[in-house]
């Protein structure tokens, strides 16, 4: 008898996940950089890969960039390994690299003209220079641009070729508050237009900003996955209650915030007294970052 | 796009990108003519003893063209592929689908153009001091002129496996090349130079691609396609190749 199981086409048109990673290792001569990573990349989600400098981070991007070969593990990005994808793949993806600097001799437009000469299908130039915001420096020199600006062309590149999938190695990295302001508004842009973003980063407030999931790296290995809003139990940790009574400071902490706040205040309240300066806060993303990573570097 | 059509895209942008360095046009276009221009007032009416005697006009301007097109390929090639590498400009290219050779063949058409313009900015310059353009050498010069070109193209990509930095790259380049220029002649007539130092110059392939050019350029005597000096700067021009193709990098040296 045959088993006539329904088909789900949805699947068999997307290669779901975008990036699979299993056992990944690459060591130079003795140093092992990262030692057997997985991971995986949904489609359409914003993938932040978060972890100090050293930590692996651009040795794995570029390996899934198809410029490093690996010493060990299984690596698929869009349904093929980049150490022998072609250029067909190529047409598929667009790379921000963490330190390319642009020609300055050509124009906003005349550096994504370029690059889409490169491309079966680019997408309009125009439409590119709306997209990172340029409309009034498409004729300017990329060396007359501000660092933010040049970013934000180089974003442009990676995407006139309207790849499926973007790399952003540490996009922000050296920039001011206004700057990088503007690029994370680019970045989240992309989420809209349904690209799949792979992010690297050492910038937690970045992560937070802009990812869908972030996954964190140290020493090679991963120390932690999740949402940042869940990331390392920090929804399940303990609160922390401040406030001041009668010029002393009060510091509770609780992991039932609720019961423990209904308490407080019923108390002030029948007492007819104000809880001077109250505060009530989670564990930052940052404090748990800076936690998993100096944990693991401690075990180094 | 096709090959072809992708090499035609990307040399018009290196044909913009280059036009617009100082740099370059310095180095490259003015300073073969200034270089021409004070040789010429320097030594007017002076006689060279080469070729039976030739006038010192006419034998700089086929020297100073042969600096122009080693300075338009393999010195331009070395330093603008050098600073782009280090800027990661090669690695971000490498990461779209325009095939590698297309990029170098960009290049290579936008040096080779350069070459021949100057050819004739200085040949024209060269007449009006008085030293005649040899109309009917003209497949000769472009001959020596395309051997020497796509030589020197090899040994200037190369090159840049040797040069760690954007700082090293005017240093090393001008160190190399320099010397080379006075003991071949090129800046020193060269029955002024030593019998010794000419052998000595003529282990090297700039000695020979002057020779050759100029027996493709000087009427005085001798046939103009002098085979053993091109067959010579042929024979670097491979070895540039095979070691570019083994050594070229995309990727920054720096990180």
């Amino acid at each position: 008898m045959r088993d006539f199981r329904p088909v789900n086409l949805e699947s068999l048109a997307l290669p779901d996940p975008v990036i699979s990673i299993k056992g990944l290792r690459m060591s130079y001569g003795s140093t092992e950089a990262v030692r057997g990573i997985d991971l995986e990349v949904e489609r359409g989600e914003v993938f932040a890969f978060l972890g100090p400098n050293g930590a692996g981070k651009t040795t794995t991007v570029e390996i899934l960039e198809g410029y490093r070969r690996r010493t060990g593990g299984e690596v698929s990005v869009l349904g093929e390994d980049p150490a022998g994808a072609g250029r067909e793949w190529r047409e598929r993806i667009g790379i921000v690299l963490q330190s390319g600097r642009l020609d300055p001799y050509l124009t906003v437009r005349e550096s994504l003209d370029l690059y889409a000469g490169y491309f079966r299908n680019p997408r309009p130039t125009e439409d590119v220079i709306a997209l990172i915001g340029l409309e009034g420096k498409a004729d300017e020199r990329a060396s007359r641009l501000s660092g933010g600006q040049q970013r934000r062309l180089d974003v442009g590149m990676a995407l006139i070729g309207d790849p499926e999938l973007l790399f952003l190695d540490e996009p922000t990295t050296g920039f001011d508050p206004s700057a990088r302001r503007q690029a994370w508004d680019v970045i989240a842009g992309l989420r809209d237009l349904g690209k799949t973003v792979f992010l690297t980063t050492h910038y937690m407030d970045e992560a937070q900003r802009l990812a869908d999931r972030v996954t964190i790296i140290a020493a090679g290995q991963i120390v932690a996955q999740g949402t940042p809003e869940d990331l390392g139990e920090r929804d399940a940790g303990e609160t922390t209650i401040r406030y001041r009574s009668r010029g002393e400071e009060v510091v509770l902490r609780t992991k039932t915030p609720v019961k423990t706040l209904n308490e407080l205040t019923s108390k002030a309240l029948a007492g007819d007294e104000e809880l001077e300066g109250l505060e009530v806060t989670r564990p930052s993303l940052e404090d748990v970052y800076l936690e998993l990573t100096a944990s693991s570097e401690a075990a180094e | 796009m096709n090959g072809l059509a992708l090499v035609g895209h990307q040399f018009r942008y290196d044909q913009k990108a280059f036009w617009r360095n100082p740099a370059s046009v310095f180095f490259t276009v003015m300073f073969p003519v200034i270089l021409f221009l004070i040789l010429a007032v320097v030594f007017s009416g002076e006689e060279v003893d080469v070729r039976g005697g030739i006038d010192a006009t006419t034998y700089y301007v086929p020297a100073i063209m042969s600096l122009a097109i080693i300075s338009a390929t393999m010195q331009t090639l070395a330093m603008t592929l050098v600073i782009a590498r280090e800027d990661g400009r090669l690695k971000r290219g490498r990461g779209t689908p325009m095939p590698p050779w297309v990029f170098i063949a960009g290049r290579v058409g936008n040096s080779i153009v350069v070459a021949l313009m100057m050819l004739a900015l200085l040949a024209a310059i060269g007449a009006l001091f008085g030293a005649d353009v040899p109309w009917g050498r003209l497949p000769a010069i472009l001959l020596a002129l395309v051997v020497g070109a796509a030589s020197f193209c090899c040994l200037g990509i190369a090159l840049t496996a040797a040069i760690p930095s954007q700082d090293a790259a005017a240093a090393i380049v001008n160190a190399m090349l320099l010397p080379l220029y006075f003991l071949s002649g090129v800046f020193i007539p060269e029955d002024q130079i030593p019998g010794g130092v000419l052998a000595f110059a003529d282990l090297f392939p700039v000695r020979h691609f002057f020779d050759a050019f100029f027996d493709a350029y000087v009427p005085a005597g001798g046939s103009a396609v002098s085979w053993d000096n091109l067959a010579v700067v042929a024979l670097w021009g491979v070895a540039g190749l095979l070691l570019a193709v083994r050594f070229f990098r995309w990727t920054p040296r720096s990180g």
